[in-house]
């Protein structure tokens, strides 16, 4: 018996990465294949209709890091809420609350999973693509890239968490992800350059926080943006911050977690 | 002076309009088998959730081994082993990942010698790689168990820990817990089986509303109440002795009476006002005896001396 500090959360994190792992057709193959089925449809029917970056980024090319962006997103999001809300519901979340483990080690755990669920099936995506880009698909900044990713992941999987904690029931859990979740991420140019679309909408766009994460991370393929990565690097990043704020508030008072 | 397992003072919890726990001091010494009973919505589970730290006292501290739940959290909580009340496990794992989990969870890996002893002690050996959801209600309810112990925690908390287990299992699982307390583990359960109660605890402390109405060794309480029971079958009760009525069932009234002349008094009460008696039997007190005594008797403040309408003759 071995008693060291830290393996408390250490734990819990492989806990939440073994729940989703033990049922990875469902967590990462879905997902994949979901994000394949939009890659054919849209590349079939828009193609040889749609321009972006004027004409300098084939739109198949153009689509493949926002879907991988928008898979990232999306399962990061759903690890750490269906976990919280899963052990809410059916009571076994008592498990994790009679343990030593602090605020920051609960902040830590499922929201390290839920990146980590998010990026594999982000490269899944990105491995599976890439059998369907026409040619050879530049990485112009791997790193901006790589860090667009991470700090997406991590924003998703707080407010997982958040949301997770703030739903008492799974259709409240739904309606935060129908209602908010899904519009932002279908409505932050995943599938097209908002170059393209009317001044009010493109304007509107910039105001949500997901454009900024999909923007960034395209960046990093193609070296080429709507704005200037550097700025989308320091929102996204702030977001990151004001948001695990909030989470780790909300652990600390125990807010509907304990009474 | 050494620190006691479990120190509650002047713990209060108000749920909305309900007073769940109205000032319970308690103080609960490291190597007991403390007993907790009182009826459904007495605040048992509260307080037992305001030591698990899984709910929060309005006003009042508590300490477990001398760590305040709230300040100290994480030396009380590695300090304290808690089987809940509600049935639940997580549905991903098996019955020895549930307990590994659990395990890490209190800063504890390579705990395998330990969990193996656990999982013979409750009969789960050969359930060890069997998943959660396949289990029986008294098998998930041992697994429960496992993970409270996991930690090897001094102060054991089981919060109706036989409800659903077979009369066999709950043999050996007492005889467990049993040796858990031999070996020096302190021990507090609530229960609805008083028998059990009787027979595990040394001492007890009894809530209703939210206060502790008493609180003695088992033997004092066995005898401060001391006297007859009697199970009266007829139509009804002659006048005078109504307010001596412990429990009803029909036709079937229990009297608590103070002594065998008490018994005499009675029965020409009945000859007196004409009542027929169908049947007639004598009982000695026992601890449910003395729990329904003393959920029948008035408020009380004093958790100590409680304030009990007990016959005169006691």
């Amino acid at each position: 018996m071995i008693e060291g500090p830290g393996t408390g959360w250490l734990t819990l994190l492989q806990k939440e990465l073994l729940r989703f792992w033990k049922v990875s057709f469902q967590t990462i193959a879905a997902p994949v294949l979901t994000a394949l089925l939009y890659l054919l449809i849209f590349s079939h029917v828009l193609e040889s209709r749609v321009a972006v970056f004027d004409g300098r980024v084939a739109y198949t090319s153009f689509l493949i890091p926002g879907l991988v962006m928008m898979s990232v997103l999306q399962n990061a999001f759903a690890n750490a809420s269906s976990s919280l809300i899963q052990s809410k519901i059916t009571g076994n979340l008592i498990f994790v609350l009679l343990p030593p483990l602090s605020p920051l080690d609960m902040y830590a755990a499922y929201v390290l999973g839920a990146m980590v669920r998010g990026l594999v099936v982000g490269t899944g995506v990105f491995l599976v693509t890439l059998l369907l880009v026409p040619g050879p698909l530049s990485i112009a900044h791997p790193l901006f890239a790589l860090a667009f990713a991470v700090l997406g992941s991590a924003i998703l999987g707080t407010l997982g968490v958040i949301a997770g904690i703030s739903a008492d029931k799974f259709d409240e859990l739904a309606a935060f992800q129908n209602f908010l979740i899904m519009p932002l991420t279908f409505l932050s140019g995943v599938f097209y350059s908002i170059h393209s679309l009317p001044p009010f909408w493109q304007a509107l766009s910039h105001f949500n926080p997901f454009f900024y994460m999909i923007d960034g991370f395209r960046y990093g393929f193609f070296g080429l943006s709507d704005v200037a990565p550097v700025l989308s690097l320091a929102l996204v990043a702030a977001a990151a911050v004001i948001l695990a704020a909030l989470a780790l508030l909300m652990l600390a008072r125990g807010w509907k977690l304990r009474h | 002076m050494s620190v006691n397992a479990v120190e509650a003072i002047g713990v209060e919890r108000r749920f909305g309009n309900v007073q769940a726990l109205a000032g319970v001091d308690l103080e609960v010494e490291k190597g007991e088998f403390f007993g907790l009973l009182g009826p459904n919505g007495a605040g048992k589970t509260t307080l037992i959730s305001i030591l698990a730290g899984l709910v929060r006292a309005d006003r009042g501290s508590v300490r477990i081994l001398g760590h305040d739940v709230g300040a100290d959290y994480r030396a009380a909580r590695r300090a304290l082993g808690v089987v809940p009340q509600e049935l639940v496990f997580d549905p991903f794992f098996s019955v020895r990942e549930t307990l590994r989990i659990q395990s890490g969870y209190f800063g504890l890996r390579h705990n395998d010698a330990w969990i193996d002893e656990l999982l013979h002690h409750l009969d789960l050996t050969g359930k060890a790689d069997a998943n959660m959801r396949s289990l029986s209600g008294g098998m998930k309810r041992r697994v429960l168990v496992g993970q409270a112990l996991v930690h090897k925690p001094p102060v054991i908390v089981l919060d109706e820990p036989t409800a659903g287990v077979d009369v066999e299992l709950r043999q050996s699982l007492w005889a467990f817990i049993r040796k858990l307390n031999r070996d020096g583990h302190t021990i507090i359960l609530t229960t609805h089986y008083l028998e059990e109660a009787e027979a595990l605890c040394g001492r007890i402390a009894m809530m209703k509303s939210g206060r502790i109405v008493a609180l003695d060794s088992t033997q004092n309480l066995l005898s401060r109440f001391a006297g007859v029971t009697v199970r009266v079958s007829a139509a009804r009760l002659p006048a005078d002795w109504t307010a001596r009525l412990l429990r009803r069932e029909g036709t079937i009234h229990y009297l608590g009476l103070g002594d065998y002349a008490e018994l005499e008094r009675l029965l020409a009460a009945f000859r007196t006002e004409g009542i027929a008696i169908d049947e007639l039997a004598l009982a000695e007190t026992d601890l449910e005896q003395v729990f329904l005594r003393i959920m029948a008797g008035t408020e009380t403040t004093d958790d100590t001396r409680p304030v009990v309408t007990v016959p005169e003759a006691l």
